[in-house]
């Protein structure tokens, strides 16, 4: 019954859910909504269980003196901290004036922007030690890779400015981003949603039951 | 130079050589040419081809990471619907970006505000803020925006507002205007609502993203896309704007020549390797 009744709940849901996007008629909206508000609300659960799983791991790692533990008593800390602000503000977080909107501005916002900033300098240190051309596949890789990097950015055109229109970077990039790339991006797209279709079946269907978790 | 010597080039320099050609054009715009692409064109006309004074929603899914390429296109578009005086109910799925978002609203209603143009929160334009469930509030919101939505992103509430009289589900909106970091984002907007509630759709996301959605721009799921700080750019051109998109493009170009320089000269430096070793 642990198993069976899961499995169940999963196939009628699954099954109606299917169902209400084919019939309009209200017997189905109404209860398909019912079951969408519901999505949410477990959605907005799983935050809540996601910080207390985050808070339990790394007080655990701390206690245990694990592998870089002070790191954890960093985001435990950070965390706890921006959840009292955010708890004792409310909706007032948004005020220029707030503890809350400091730590967005002055921390969070500078942080996340940094992870993606620091890509610039590691790609044109991968660039130079591994991007090797040992291949044709691998050489046409980067002569499509160079033509797209330099054609998106105006240096480009005036690189190529003596060429006709049609040969300049930007119009052979152009032509790589519609025609070849497209291609292989529908590919990859149709596969992936077969892939979808075949896995969501499996799941309402009950063949597949790692979700469950525990194993057989 | 010595080739061995730049195979064994501290890594440093590279960082060095980059932060400058970064930082130099900031500082001193060097001013290149830009030239609009096809699907930054399309992006344009779609907003250009809705009539004037409708209700518009826009998705704004990013979060500080994606600021720089984001927010640019961002401004210009919500500059756009509002010198077109369209109604714009603008909505955010990523948890880290309510903030953001809020303030680039902000920035933008300043603006016109200093033009002696004021623009009211609740009329003109209401931030629905941020809501957990990705997809779940996608559908959800094809049941009725105030029905997902009950209370703005200042807790008010929104079925009293005068900009809500007008809308009750997708089908009150002429076109969604969606600015995406990833997921969720543009290919979720295509896939439920989209392809769903048949609302026509507009996407800008970042440079990294652009060619997953340009198999949606092909079959006219998408009517315009902007990639990146490059599209942005593209867009702030074909609106006469000079905007930080198009400052950063100088930027841009000159970090995507060396890029490219280092893959070359990478390559260069193991072919006269192995050229060696054969001889």
């Amino acid at each position: 019954m642990k198993r069976e009744f899961p499995l169940f709940l999963t196939a009628v849901i699954g099954l109606f859910m299917i169902l209400s996007f084919f019939v309009p008629h209200q017997a189905v909206s109404v209860p398909a909504d019912f079951l969408q508000q519901c999505a949410v609300i477990v959605v907005a659960f799983g935050y809540v269980l996601g910080g207390a799983n985050v808070l339990r791991v790394n007080f655990d790692g701390i206690y245990k003196r694990q592998a870089d533990w002070p790191y954890k008593i960093v985001l435990a800390g950070s965390l706890l901290v921006t959840l009292f602000f955010g708890l004792k503000e409310g909706r007032a977080w948004q005020e220029t004036s707030s503890v809350s909107m400091w730590i967005y501005n002055q921390l969070y916002s500078p942080m996340s922007a940094t992870m993606f900033a620091l890509l610039a300098f590691f790609i044109a240190s991968a660039a130079f030690r591994a991007f090797r051309i040992r291949t044709v596949e691998a050489g046409l890789l980067a002569a499509a890779a160079l033509i797209v990097m330099l054609g998106r950015v105006p240096l480009g055109d005036v690189f190529t400015q003596w060429l006709p229109e049609p040969l300049r970077l930007g119009a052979v990039q152009d032509w790589i981003m519609n025609f070849p790339q497209n291609a292989a991006k529908r590919a990859i797209l149709i596969g992936a949603a077969m892939g979808v279709m075949a896995t969501g079946l499996r799941v309402i269907l009950g063949i597949e039951r790692s979700y469950l978790g525990g194993g057989e | 130079m010595n080739l061995s010597a730049i195979e064994k080039l501290d890594r440093r320099w590279l960082f060095a050589i980059m932060g400058l050609l970064v930082l130099g054009p900031l500082v001193r715009p060097i001013g290149l040419p830009l030239k609009a692409t096809e699907p930054s064109r399309k992006f344009h006309a779609a907003i250009e081809a809705v009539p004037d004074g409708s209700t518009i929603l826009m998705a704004c899914d990013f979060d500080p990471g994606g600021k720089p390429e984001l927010v640019p296109m961002t401004k210009t578009a919500l500059r756009h619907l509002f010198d077109k005086k369209c109604k714009v109910l603008i909505t955010c799925l990523w948890p880290g970006g309510s903030g953001l978002v809020s303030q680039t609203i902000s920035e933008v209603v300043a603006e016109y505000t200093a033009k002696g143009v004021p623009l009211v929160d609740g009329t003109d334009y209401v931030f629905l803020g941020y809501k957990a469930g990705n997809e779940a509030v996608m559908v959800l919101m094809g049941q009725g925006i105030t029905n997902a939505f009950p209370r703005d992103n200042r807790g008010h509430d929104t079925a009293t507002m005068p900009i809500m009289r007008q809308v009750r589900d997708y089908s009150s909106f002429p076109l969604l205007v969606n600015i995406s970091a990833g997921y969720p984002g543009t290919k979720e907007w295509v896939q439920q609502v989209n392809s769903r509630f048949h609302l026509p759709m507009i996407s800008g996301c970042t440079a990294v993203s652009a060619p997953e959605y340009y198999p949606y721009l092909q079959s006219g799921q998408l009517r315009g896309l902007l990639g990146g700080m490059a599209g942005a750019a593209e867009y702030e051109t074909l609106r006469s704007e000079k905007g930080s998109a198009t400052k950063g493009m100088d930027a841009q170009s000159l970090a995507h020549v060396f890029v490219a320089l280092c893959i070359l000269m990478g390559n260069v430096v193991q072919w006269t390797k192995q050229g060696g070793r054969r001889a």
